[in-house]
Protein backbone atom coordinates (compact mmCIF):
# COMPACT_ATOMS: atom_id res chain seq x y z
CA UNK A 1 0.00 0.00 0.00
CA UNK A 2 1.39 3.16 -1.01
CA UNK A 3 0.07 7.20 -0.12
CA UNK A 4 -1.56 8.86 -3.38
CA UNK A 5 0.96 10.85 -5.10
CA UNK A 6 -0.49 14.41 -4.98
CA UNK A 7 -1.29 14.43 -1.36
CA UNK A 8 0.30 16.95 0.55
CA UNK A 9 2.01 16.74 3.99
CA UNK A 10 3.55 18.78 5.97
CA UNK A 11 6.05 18.60 8.99
CA UNK A 12 3.66 20.00 11.74
CA UNK A 13 1.22 16.88 10.76
CA UNK A 14 -1.18 18.59 7.91
CA UNK A 15 -2.40 16.51 5.32
CA UNK A 16 -4.00 18.07 2.40
CA UNK A 17 -5.59 15.76 -0.75
CA UNK A 18 -5.83 17.85 -3.74
CA UNK A 19 -8.35 15.45 -5.13
CA UNK A 20 -11.49 16.53 -3.03
CA UNK A 21 -10.39 19.32 -1.16
CA UNK A 22 -10.20 17.30 1.97
CA UNK A 23 -7.51 18.01 5.11
CA UNK A 24 -6.17 16.39 7.70
CA UNK A 25 -3.88 16.38 10.72
CA UNK A 26 -1.41 13.55 12.47
CA UNK A 27 -0.03 13.09 15.67
CA UNK A 28 4.08 13.31 15.71
CA UNK A 29 3.99 9.07 15.03
CA UNK A 30 1.65 9.62 11.92
CA UNK A 31 3.10 12.26 10.47
CA UNK A 32 6.48 10.11 10.71
CA UNK A 33 4.87 6.87 8.89
CA UNK A 34 3.06 9.10 6.15
CA UNK A 35 7.14 11.06 5.65
CA UNK A 36 7.94 7.31 5.66
CA UNK A 37 5.91 5.86 3.10
CA UNK A 38 6.25 8.41 0.74
CA UNK A 39 10.04 7.65 1.13
CA UNK A 40 8.74 4.19 -0.42
CA UNK A 41 9.21 2.33 2.63
CA UNK A 42 6.73 -0.36 3.16
CA UNK A 43 4.28 -0.98 6.37
CA UNK A 44 6.78 -3.99 7.47
CA UNK A 45 9.95 -1.57 7.14
CA UNK A 46 8.09 1.13 8.43
CA UNK A 47 7.53 -1.04 11.70
CA UNK A 48 10.56 -2.08 12.08
CA UNK A 49 12.02 1.78 11.62
CA UNK A 50 9.39 2.71 14.87
CA UNK A 51 10.72 -0.08 16.79
CA UNK A 52 13.79 0.89 17.19
CA UNK A 53 13.27 4.70 17.50
CA UNK A 54 10.27 4.38 20.08
CA UNK A 55 9.92 2.69 23.35
CA UNK A 56 6.71 0.22 22.03
CA UNK A 57 6.13 -3.25 22.22
CA UNK A 58 6.39 -4.85 18.42
CA UNK A 59 2.99 -6.18 18.57
CA UNK A 60 1.55 -2.90 19.86
CA UNK A 61 3.01 -0.89 17.01
CA UNK A 62 2.53 -3.60 14.30
CA UNK A 63 -1.45 -3.60 15.39
CA UNK A 64 -1.13 0.30 15.67
CA UNK A 65 0.08 0.70 12.01
CA UNK A 66 -2.79 -1.57 10.83
CA UNK A 67 -5.13 0.17 12.23
CA UNK A 68 -3.30 3.52 11.15
CA UNK A 69 -3.87 2.22 7.53
CA UNK A 70 -6.63 1.08 7.87
CA UNK A 71 -7.56 4.92 8.71
CA UNK A 72 -6.08 6.23 5.75
CA UNK A 73 -7.81 3.92 2.98
CA UNK A 74 -11.12 4.91 4.93
CA UNK A 75 -10.14 8.63 4.04
CA UNK A 76 -8.80 7.84 0.74
CA UNK A 77 -5.55 8.90 1.29
CA UNK A 78 -4.35 5.19 -0.14
CA UNK A 79 -3.28 4.22 -3.88
CA UNK A 80 -5.96 2.01 -5.25
CA UNK A 81 -4.83 -1.80 -5.63
CA UNK A 82 -6.59 -4.43 -7.46
CA UNK B 1 20.42 5.38 22.48
CA UNK B 2 17.27 6.30 24.33
CA UNK B 3 14.16 5.25 22.74
CA UNK B 4 10.94 8.24 22.36
CA UNK B 5 8.63 7.52 23.63
CA UNK B 6 5.51 6.33 21.87
CA UNK B 7 1.75 7.49 21.01
CA UNK B 8 -0.27 5.28 19.19
CA UNK B 9 -0.32 7.22 15.15
CA UNK B 10 -3.60 9.06 14.46
CA UNK B 11 -4.85 10.70 11.73
CA UNK B 12 -8.29 13.45 12.53
CA UNK B 13 -9.63 14.98 9.45
CA UNK B 14 -10.25 18.76 9.94
CA UNK B 15 -13.62 20.02 9.44
CA UNK B 16 -14.26 24.29 8.43
CA UNK B 17 -18.21 23.73 9.34
CA UNK B 18 -20.21 26.00 11.85
CA UNK B 19 -17.27 26.67 14.89
CA UNK B 20 -19.48 26.29 18.20
CA UNK B 21 -18.75 29.08 20.01
CA UNK B 22 -19.16 27.14 23.26
CA UNK B 23 -17.12 24.91 22.52
CA UNK B 24 -15.80 22.54 25.07
CA UNK B 25 -12.44 22.00 25.99
CA UNK B 26 -10.83 18.37 25.26
CA UNK B 27 -9.83 16.21 28.64
CA UNK B 28 -6.39 15.55 27.77
CA UNK B 29 -5.26 16.75 31.58
CA UNK B 30 -4.40 13.68 33.57
CA UNK B 31 -5.98 13.64 37.17
CA UNK B 32 -3.85 11.55 38.55
CA UNK B 33 -4.75 12.10 42.35
CA UNK B 34 -8.14 11.65 43.93
CA UNK B 35 -8.19 14.60 46.91
CA UNK B 36 -4.40 13.44 47.72
CA UNK B 37 -4.70 9.88 47.07
CA UNK B 38 -2.78 8.67 43.65
CA UNK B 39 -5.14 6.64 41.69
CA UNK B 40 -2.28 4.68 40.11
CA UNK B 41 -2.23 3.34 43.78
CA UNK B 42 -5.41 2.99 44.35
CA UNK B 43 -5.66 0.98 41.15
CA UNK B 44 -2.79 -0.96 42.23
CA UNK B 45 -4.08 -1.62 45.63
CA UNK B 46 -7.60 -2.10 44.88
CA UNK B 47 -7.83 -3.22 41.56
CA UNK B 48 -9.83 -1.95 38.27
CA UNK B 49 -12.84 -0.78 38.17
CA UNK B 50 -12.82 0.54 41.29
CA UNK B 51 -15.19 3.18 43.08
CA UNK B 52 -13.55 6.14 45.19
CA UNK B 53 -15.52 8.31 47.54
CA UNK B 54 -14.50 11.40 48.52
CA UNK B 55 -15.38 12.29 52.39
CA UNK B 56 -13.56 15.73 51.76
CA UNK B 57 -16.22 16.38 49.15
CA UNK B 58 -19.02 14.96 50.75
CA UNK B 59 -18.73 17.09 53.65
CA UNK B 60 -17.99 20.14 51.52
CA UNK B 61 -20.98 19.93 49.74
CA UNK B 62 -23.11 19.06 52.96
CA UNK B 63 -21.83 22.30 55.48
CA UNK B 64 -22.83 24.36 52.07
CA UNK B 65 -25.69 22.71 51.65
CA UNK B 66 -26.70 23.40 55.42
CA UNK B 67 -25.23 27.12 55.31
CA UNK B 68 -27.46 27.96 52.16
CA UNK B 69 -30.50 27.05 54.10
CA UNK B 70 -29.69 27.91 57.97
CA UNK B 71 -28.03 31.28 57.08
CA UNK B 72 -32.05 31.92 55.00
CA UNK B 73 -33.89 29.89 57.69
CA UNK B 74 -34.11 29.30 61.75
CA UNK B 75 -35.03 25.54 61.75
CA UNK B 76 -33.67 23.26 59.05
CA UNK B 77 -32.82 19.31 59.45
CA UNK B 78 -31.43 17.11 56.38
CA UNK B 79 -32.01 13.16 56.21
CA UNK B 80 -29.94 11.40 54.23
CA UNK B 81 -31.59 9.58 51.30
CA UNK B 82 -30.86 6.21 51.61
CA UNK B 83 -31.60 5.34 47.86
CA UNK B 84 -28.97 7.74 46.81
CA UNK B 85 -25.67 6.04 47.98
CA UNK B 86 -26.18 3.54 50.91
CA UNK B 87 -22.88 2.20 51.36
CA UNK B 88 -22.65 2.54 55.44
CA UNK B 89 -19.47 4.44 55.54
CA UNK B 90 -21.04 7.02 53.09
CA UNK B 91 -24.38 6.93 55.21
CA UNK B 92 -22.26 7.58 58.44
CA UNK B 93 -19.99 10.71 57.07
CA UNK B 94 -24.03 12.30 56.30
CA UNK B 95 -24.76 11.06 60.56
CA UNK B 96 -21.54 12.68 61.55
CA UNK B 97 -22.71 15.78 60.29
CA UNK B 98 -26.19 15.88 61.60
CA UNK B 99 -28.15 14.23 58.94
CA UNK B 100 -30.97 12.04 59.80
CA UNK B 101 -31.55 9.14 57.66
CA UNK B 102 -34.60 9.33 54.82
CA UNK B 103 -35.21 5.44 53.89
CA UNK B 104 -38.04 3.77 51.18
CA UNK B 105 -38.18 0.33 52.09
CA UNK B 106 -37.63 -1.97 54.84
CA UNK B 107 -34.07 -3.22 53.83
CA UNK B 108 -33.32 0.52 54.11
CA UNK B 109 -34.51 1.36 57.25
CA UNK B 110 -33.07 -1.89 58.79
CA UNK B 111 -29.76 -0.13 57.40
CA UNK B 112 -30.27 2.90 59.00
CA UNK B 113 -31.31 0.87 62.33
CA UNK B 114 -27.76 -0.73 61.95
CA UNK B 115 -26.02 2.26 61.26
CA UNK B 116 -27.21 3.70 64.65
CA UNK B 117 -29.44 6.28 63.68
CA UNK B 118 -32.65 6.63 66.66
CA UNK B 119 -35.54 5.60 65.29
CA UNK B 120 -37.09 8.89 66.09
CA UNK B 121 -34.56 10.52 63.17
CA UNK B 122 -35.46 8.06 60.23
CA UNK B 123 -37.94 9.61 58.01
CA UNK B 124 -40.24 6.62 56.01
CA UNK B 125 -41.08 7.13 52.69
CA UNK B 126 -42.18 5.31 49.65
CA UNK B 127 -45.31 3.28 48.58
CA UNK B 128 -44.26 -0.03 49.42
CA UNK B 129 -44.11 -0.45 53.44
CA UNK B 130 -44.33 -3.84 54.64
CA UNK B 131 -47.03 -4.76 58.02
CA UNK B 132 -43.54 -6.03 59.85
CA UNK B 133 -41.52 -2.49 58.68
CA UNK B 134 -44.69 -0.48 59.92
CA UNK B 135 -44.61 -2.05 63.20
CA UNK B 136 -40.97 -1.58 63.21
CA UNK B 137 -40.96 2.14 62.51
CA UNK B 138 -44.08 2.80 64.99
CA UNK B 139 -42.39 1.13 67.84
CA UNK B 140 -39.07 3.27 67.00
CA UNK B 141 -41.44 6.23 66.96
CA UNK B 142 -40.05 7.21 63.39
CA UNK B 143 -41.66 9.86 61.28
CA UNK B 144 -43.94 7.83 58.69
CA UNK B 145 -44.51 9.60 55.42
CA UNK B 146 -48.06 8.18 54.23
CA UNK B 147 -48.03 7.61 50.39
CA UNK B 148 -51.72 6.70 49.07
CA UNK B 149 -55.11 5.88 51.19
CA UNK B 150 -54.50 1.83 51.53
CA UNK B 151 -51.63 2.76 53.66
CA UNK B 152 -53.67 5.01 55.35
CA UNK B 153 -56.13 2.32 55.71
CA UNK B 154 -53.57 -0.13 56.81
CA UNK B 155 -51.89 2.06 59.21
CA UNK B 156 -54.67 2.87 61.01
CA UNK B 157 -55.83 -1.07 61.27
CA UNK B 158 -51.86 -1.54 62.59
CA UNK B 159 -52.50 1.11 65.46
CA UNK B 160 -55.54 -0.38 66.44
CA UNK B 161 -54.25 -3.53 67.38
CA UNK B 162 -51.05 -2.06 68.44
CA UNK B 163 -52.69 0.82 70.47
CA UNK B 164 -50.38 3.43 69.12
CA UNK B 165 -50.30 6.87 68.02
CA UNK B 166 -47.40 7.36 65.77
CA UNK B 167 -46.27 10.46 64.22
CA UNK B 168 -47.17 10.68 60.63
CA UNK B 169 -47.11 13.05 57.61
CA UNK B 170 -48.87 12.66 53.98
CA UNK B 171 -46.99 13.18 50.98
CA UNK B 172 -48.43 15.45 48.33
CA UNK B 173 -48.36 15.98 45.09
CA UNK B 174 -48.82 18.94 42.89
CA UNK B 175 -48.94 20.84 39.79
CA UNK B 176 -45.67 23.50 39.87
CA UNK B 177 -45.85 23.67 36.19
CA UNK B 178 -42.84 21.17 35.52
CA UNK B 179 -43.41 18.64 33.31
CA UNK B 180 -43.25 15.11 33.83
CA UNK B 181 -45.78 16.31 37.58
CA UNK B 182 -45.11 13.25 39.85
CA UNK B 183 -48.19 12.28 40.66
CA UNK B 184 -48.23 8.48 41.47
CA UNK B 185 -46.67 9.68 44.86
CA UNK B 186 -48.67 10.71 47.36
CA UNK B 187 -52.14 12.66 47.63
CA UNK B 188 -53.04 15.51 44.74
CA UNK B 189 -53.47 18.63 46.14
CA UNK B 190 -55.25 20.48 43.49
CA UNK B 191 -57.75 17.23 43.29
CA UNK B 192 -58.43 18.05 47.38
CA UNK B 193 -56.80 14.80 47.62
CA UNK B 194 -54.31 16.14 50.25
CA UNK B 195 -56.98 17.97 52.01
CA UNK B 196 -58.87 14.55 52.44
CA UNK B 197 -56.18 12.52 53.67
CA UNK B 198 -55.45 15.39 56.58
CA UNK B 199 -59.54 15.16 57.56
CA UNK B 200 -59.48 11.38 57.56
CA UNK B 201 -56.23 11.27 59.57
CA UNK B 202 -57.84 13.86 61.85
CA UNK B 203 -60.55 12.37 62.08
CA UNK B 204 -59.42 9.13 64.01
CA UNK B 205 -57.39 9.29 66.84
CA UNK B 206 -54.84 6.90 65.79
CA UNK B 207 -52.36 8.76 63.82
CA UNK B 208 -50.45 12.20 64.70
CA UNK B 209 -49.96 14.59 61.89
CA UNK B 210 -47.05 16.49 61.98
CA UNK B 211 -45.67 17.01 58.80
CA UNK B 212 -46.38 17.47 55.25
CA UNK B 213 -43.82 16.42 52.28
CA UNK B 214 -43.91 16.82 49.09
CA UNK B 215 -40.94 15.86 46.04
CA UNK B 216 -41.86 17.06 43.20
CA UNK B 217 -39.41 15.61 40.68
CA UNK B 218 -35.22 14.63 40.23
CA UNK B 219 -32.79 16.83 38.89
CA UNK B 220 -34.75 19.33 38.65
CA UNK B 221 -33.55 22.30 37.04
CA UNK B 222 -36.02 25.25 38.20
CA UNK B 223 -36.01 27.04 41.54
CA UNK B 224 -39.50 28.51 40.67
CA UNK B 225 -41.01 24.95 41.07
CA UNK B 226 -39.77 24.68 44.55
CA UNK B 227 -41.33 28.24 45.72
CA UNK B 228 -44.73 26.67 44.14
CA UNK B 229 -44.08 23.39 45.62
CA UNK B 230 -43.43 25.39 49.25
CA UNK B 231 -46.34 27.48 48.71
CA UNK B 232 -48.81 25.20 48.62
CA UNK B 233 -47.46 22.99 51.85
CA UNK B 234 -47.61 26.00 53.67
CA UNK B 235 -51.46 26.76 52.28
CA UNK B 236 -52.11 23.19 53.59
CA UNK B 237 -50.37 24.22 57.09
CA UNK B 238 -52.11 27.51 57.36
CA UNK B 239 -56.04 25.91 56.79
CA UNK B 240 -54.55 22.61 58.62
CA UNK B 241 -54.12 25.63 61.80
CA UNK B 242 -57.18 27.56 60.76
CA UNK B 243 -59.63 23.99 60.75
CA UNK B 244 -58.07 22.01 63.86
CA UNK B 245 -55.79 24.21 66.06
CA UNK B 246 -52.61 22.88 65.66
CA UNK B 247 -49.66 23.72 64.06
CA UNK B 248 -47.70 21.08 61.35
CA UNK B 249 -44.56 20.98 63.01
CA UNK B 250 -42.54 20.49 59.63
CA UNK B 251 -42.43 20.73 56.07
CA UNK B 252 -40.58 18.34 54.29
CA UNK B 253 -39.26 19.75 50.54
CA UNK B 254 -37.99 16.48 49.89
CA UNK B 255 -35.08 16.26 47.56
CA UNK B 256 -34.54 16.67 43.37
CA UNK B 257 -31.97 18.65 43.72
CA UNK B 258 -29.57 18.42 40.61
CA UNK B 259 -25.71 17.77 40.61
CA UNK B 260 -23.32 19.63 38.03
CA UNK B 261 -23.80 16.75 35.95
CA UNK B 262 -24.22 17.03 31.99
CA UNK B 263 -27.54 15.52 30.97
CA UNK B 264 -27.76 14.12 27.73
CA UNK B 265 -28.77 16.41 25.07
CA UNK B 266 -27.94 18.88 26.87
CA UNK B 267 -26.28 21.92 25.08
CA UNK B 268 -23.99 23.02 27.85
CA UNK B 269 -22.24 21.39 30.39
CA UNK B 270 -24.12 20.78 33.59
CA UNK B 271 -22.24 23.17 35.95
CA UNK B 272 -22.66 26.22 33.24
CA UNK B 273 -26.50 25.29 33.61
CA UNK B 274 -27.69 23.75 37.11
CA UNK B 275 -28.93 26.24 39.72
CA UNK B 276 -26.67 26.48 42.75
CA UNK B 277 -28.16 25.53 46.13
CA UNK B 278 -28.17 28.81 47.40
CA UNK B 279 -30.70 29.54 44.51
CA UNK B 280 -33.12 26.65 45.56
CA UNK B 281 -32.68 27.67 49.04
CA UNK B 282 -33.79 31.38 48.29
CA UNK B 283 -36.77 29.94 46.14
CA UNK B 284 -38.07 27.61 49.34
CA UNK B 285 -36.96 29.70 52.29
CA UNK B 286 -38.17 32.89 51.19
CA UNK B 287 -41.55 31.32 50.14
CA UNK B 288 -42.46 30.37 53.81
CA UNK B 289 -40.92 33.05 55.75
CA UNK B 290 -43.54 35.04 53.40
CA UNK B 291 -46.14 33.05 53.67
CA UNK B 292 -47.46 34.81 56.91
CA UNK B 293 -46.55 32.18 59.61
CA UNK B 294 -45.88 33.47 63.24
CA UNK B 295 -42.49 33.73 64.30
CA UNK B 296 -42.48 30.73 66.84
CA UNK B 297 -44.73 28.62 64.65
CA UNK B 298 -42.66 28.47 61.62
CA UNK B 299 -42.64 24.80 60.39
CA UNK B 300 -39.08 22.97 61.00
CA UNK B 301 -37.99 22.57 57.06
CA UNK B 302 -36.74 19.44 56.25
CA UNK B 303 -34.98 18.45 53.31
CA UNK B 304 -34.03 15.07 52.00
CA UNK B 305 -31.14 15.88 49.10
CA UNK B 306 -29.40 13.35 48.12
CA UNK B 307 -28.03 13.56 44.27
CA UNK B 308 -26.67 17.15 45.17
CA UNK B 309 -24.66 16.02 48.12
CA UNK B 310 -22.93 12.84 46.69
CA UNK B 311 -22.60 12.57 43.00
CA UNK B 312 -19.24 14.84 42.76
CA UNK B 313 -18.27 13.05 45.67
CA UNK B 314 -17.75 9.51 43.54
CA UNK B 315 -15.61 8.87 40.99
CA UNK B 316 -14.82 5.65 38.83
CA UNK B 317 -11.11 4.54 38.41
CA UNK B 318 -10.90 2.10 35.27
CA UNK B 319 -8.79 0.56 32.56
CA UNK B 320 -8.84 0.43 28.89
CA UNK B 321 -9.22 -2.89 27.30
CA UNK B 322 -9.26 -2.74 23.82
CA UNK B 323 -9.43 -0.13 20.94
CA UNK B 324 -10.59 -0.61 18.06
CA UNK B 325 -12.06 1.00 15.11
CA UNK B 326 -15.69 0.77 14.32
CA UNK B 327 -17.11 -0.25 10.45
CA UNK B 328 -17.85 3.67 9.37
CA UNK B 329 -13.84 4.66 10.45
CA UNK B 330 -14.95 5.55 14.19
CA UNK B 331 -12.71 5.02 17.00
CA UNK B 332 -13.88 2.95 19.66
CA UNK B 333 -12.46 2.27 22.96
CA UNK B 334 -13.76 -0.51 25.34
CA UNK B 335 -13.17 -0.03 29.22
CA UNK B 336 -13.56 -2.43 31.77
CA UNK B 337 -16.46 -0.98 33.69
CA UNK B 338 -20.04 -0.53 31.47
CA UNK B 339 -23.77 -0.02 32.35
CA UNK B 340 -23.49 -2.62 34.94
CA UNK B 341 -21.99 -0.12 37.25
CA UNK B 342 -23.06 3.34 36.26
CA UNK B 343 -26.38 3.34 35.45
CA UNK B 344 -26.59 6.85 35.46
CA UNK B 345 -24.68 6.84 31.67
CA UNK B 346 -28.17 6.27 30.67
CA UNK B 347 -28.66 9.64 31.46
CA UNK B 348 -25.81 11.55 31.63
CA UNK B 349 -22.69 11.76 29.27
CA UNK B 350 -19.73 11.79 32.32
CA UNK B 351 -17.06 13.16 32.05
CA UNK B 352 -13.71 10.96 31.69
CA UNK B 353 -10.33 12.00 32.45
CA UNK B 354 -6.92 10.17 31.57
CA UNK B 355 -4.85 9.07 34.45
CA UNK B 356 -1.77 9.74 32.61
CA UNK B 357 0.05 12.20 30.49
CA UNK B 358 -0.55 12.40 26.96
CA UNK B 359 0.08 14.72 24.01
CA UNK B 360 -2.26 16.97 23.06
CA UNK B 361 -3.76 15.04 20.20
CA UNK B 362 -6.98 13.74 20.44
CA UNK B 363 -9.63 11.47 18.85
CA UNK B 364 -13.85 11.56 18.97
CA UNK B 365 -14.39 8.00 19.94
CA UNK B 366 -17.43 6.05 21.22
CA UNK B 367 -16.75 4.61 24.78
CA UNK B 368 -18.27 1.47 25.35
CA UNK B 369 -18.00 -1.04 28.40
CA UNK B 370 -16.68 -4.55 28.66
CA UNK B 371 -20.28 -6.26 28.15
CA UNK B 372 -21.35 -8.78 25.68
CA UNK B 373 -24.32 -6.62 25.33
CA UNK B 374 -25.24 -4.03 23.01
CA UNK B 375 -26.63 -1.39 25.39
CA UNK B 376 -23.66 -1.24 27.36
CA UNK B 377 -22.41 2.10 25.87
CA UNK B 378 -20.91 4.39 28.26
CA UNK B 379 -20.10 7.46 25.55
CA UNK B 380 -21.64 7.74 22.25
CA UNK B 381 -19.33 10.27 21.18
CA UNK B 382 -16.18 12.13 23.29
CA UNK B 383 -13.17 13.42 22.35
CA UNK B 384 -10.21 12.06 24.42
CA UNK B 385 -6.68 11.47 24.35
CA UNK B 386 -5.16 8.57 22.12
CA UNK B 387 -5.84 5.69 24.83
CA UNK B 388 -4.33 2.52 25.01
CA UNK B 389 -5.03 -0.82 26.08
CA UNK B 390 -3.44 -0.53 29.91
CA UNK B 391 -4.03 3.19 30.28
CA UNK B 392 -5.91 4.26 33.07
CA UNK B 393 -8.64 6.88 33.27
CA UNK B 394 -11.24 8.70 36.29
CA UNK B 395 -14.90 9.14 35.89
CA UNK B 396 -16.32 12.00 37.05
CA UNK B 397 -19.43 12.40 39.08
CA UNK B 398 -20.81 8.94 39.78
CA UNK B 399 -21.29 9.17 43.29
CA UNK B 400 -25.38 8.94 43.33
CA UNK B 401 -27.25 6.03 42.29
CA UNK B 402 -24.66 4.12 40.80
CA UNK B 403 -23.39 2.16 43.84
CA UNK B 404 -27.30 1.18 44.79
CA UNK B 405 -28.61 0.47 41.15
CA UNK B 406 -25.55 -1.68 39.85
CA UNK B 407 -26.03 -4.26 38.54
CA UNK B 408 -24.35 -7.96 39.14
CA UNK B 409 -24.35 -8.62 35.06
CA UNK B 410 -21.86 -10.98 33.99
CA UNK B 411 -18.98 -10.04 36.31
CA UNK B 412 -19.11 -9.19 40.25
CA UNK B 413 -19.09 -5.85 41.73
CA UNK B 414 -15.77 -4.18 42.37
CA UNK B 415 -14.16 -2.82 45.63
CA UNK B 416 -15.57 0.70 46.86
CA UNK B 417 -13.03 2.83 48.69
CA UNK B 418 -13.44 5.97 50.73
CA UNK B 419 -10.20 8.72 50.71
CA UNK B 420 -10.90 9.91 53.83
CA UNK B 421 -9.67 13.73 55.23
CA UNK B 422 -5.91 12.98 55.81
CA UNK B 423 -6.14 11.53 51.71
CA UNK B 424 -5.47 7.80 53.64
CA UNK B 425 -7.60 5.41 51.57
CA UNK B 426 -10.27 2.93 53.15
CA UNK B 427 -11.64 -0.19 51.45
CA UNK B 428 -15.59 0.41 52.46
CA UNK B 429 -17.36 -2.52 50.47
CA UNK B 430 -14.91 -5.47 49.13
CA UNK B 431 -15.43 -6.72 45.66
CA UNK B 432 -18.23 -9.48 45.27
CA UNK B 433 -16.38 -13.33 44.68
CA UNK B 434 -18.17 -16.16 43.01
CA UNK B 435 -19.15 -17.64 46.02
CA UNK B 436 -20.67 -14.77 47.18
CA UNK B 437 -23.67 -15.06 45.17
CA UNK B 438 -22.81 -19.29 44.75
CA UNK B 439 -24.18 -18.87 48.47
CA UNK B 440 -27.59 -17.42 48.20
CA UNK B 441 -28.29 -20.42 45.04
CA UNK B 442 -29.43 -23.85 45.65
CA UNK B 443 -28.68 -26.91 43.57
CA UNK B 444 -32.19 -29.57 43.70
CA UNK B 445 -30.53 -33.44 44.21
CA UNK B 446 -31.49 -34.35 40.54
CA UNK B 447 -29.45 -31.61 39.14
CA UNK B 448 -25.82 -32.16 41.13
CA UNK B 449 -24.64 -34.37 38.39
CA UNK B 450 -24.80 -34.68 34.83
CA UNK B 451 -22.05 -36.10 32.09
CA UNK B 452 -21.43 -34.93 29.22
Amino acid sequence: MKLRRNIATSESGFVFNPTNGDSFSTNPVGTEILFLLKEGMSFREIKDALVNRYDAEPSVVEKDIDDFALALKGFNLLEYES
Amino acid sequence: MEKLKYERPSIKQLNAGLMNKFGLKTEYNPVTHIDGAPVKQIIADYGSPVFVMSERQIRKNYQNALRAFKTRYPKVQFAWSYKTNYLSAVCNVFHQEGSWAEVVSGFEYNKALNNGVPGNKIIFNGPDKREEDIRLAIENDSLIHIDHFDELYFLIEICEKLDRKPRVAIRVNMDTGIYPMWDRFGFNYESGQAWNAINKIMSTDRLELVGLHSHIGTFMLSTSAYAVAAAKLCDLAYHFKLKYNQNIQYLDLGGGFPSTNTLKGSFLPGADTVPSIDEFAEAITTTILNYGFRQDELPLLMLETGRAMVDDAGYLLGTVLATKRLSDGRRATIMDFGVNLMFTSFWYDHKISPAQEFSHHTEDMVVYGPLCMNIDVVRESVSLPLLQRGDNVVVHKVGAYNMTQWMQFISMRPNVVMVDMNDKVHLIRRAEKLEDLQMMEVMPEYLEKHEL
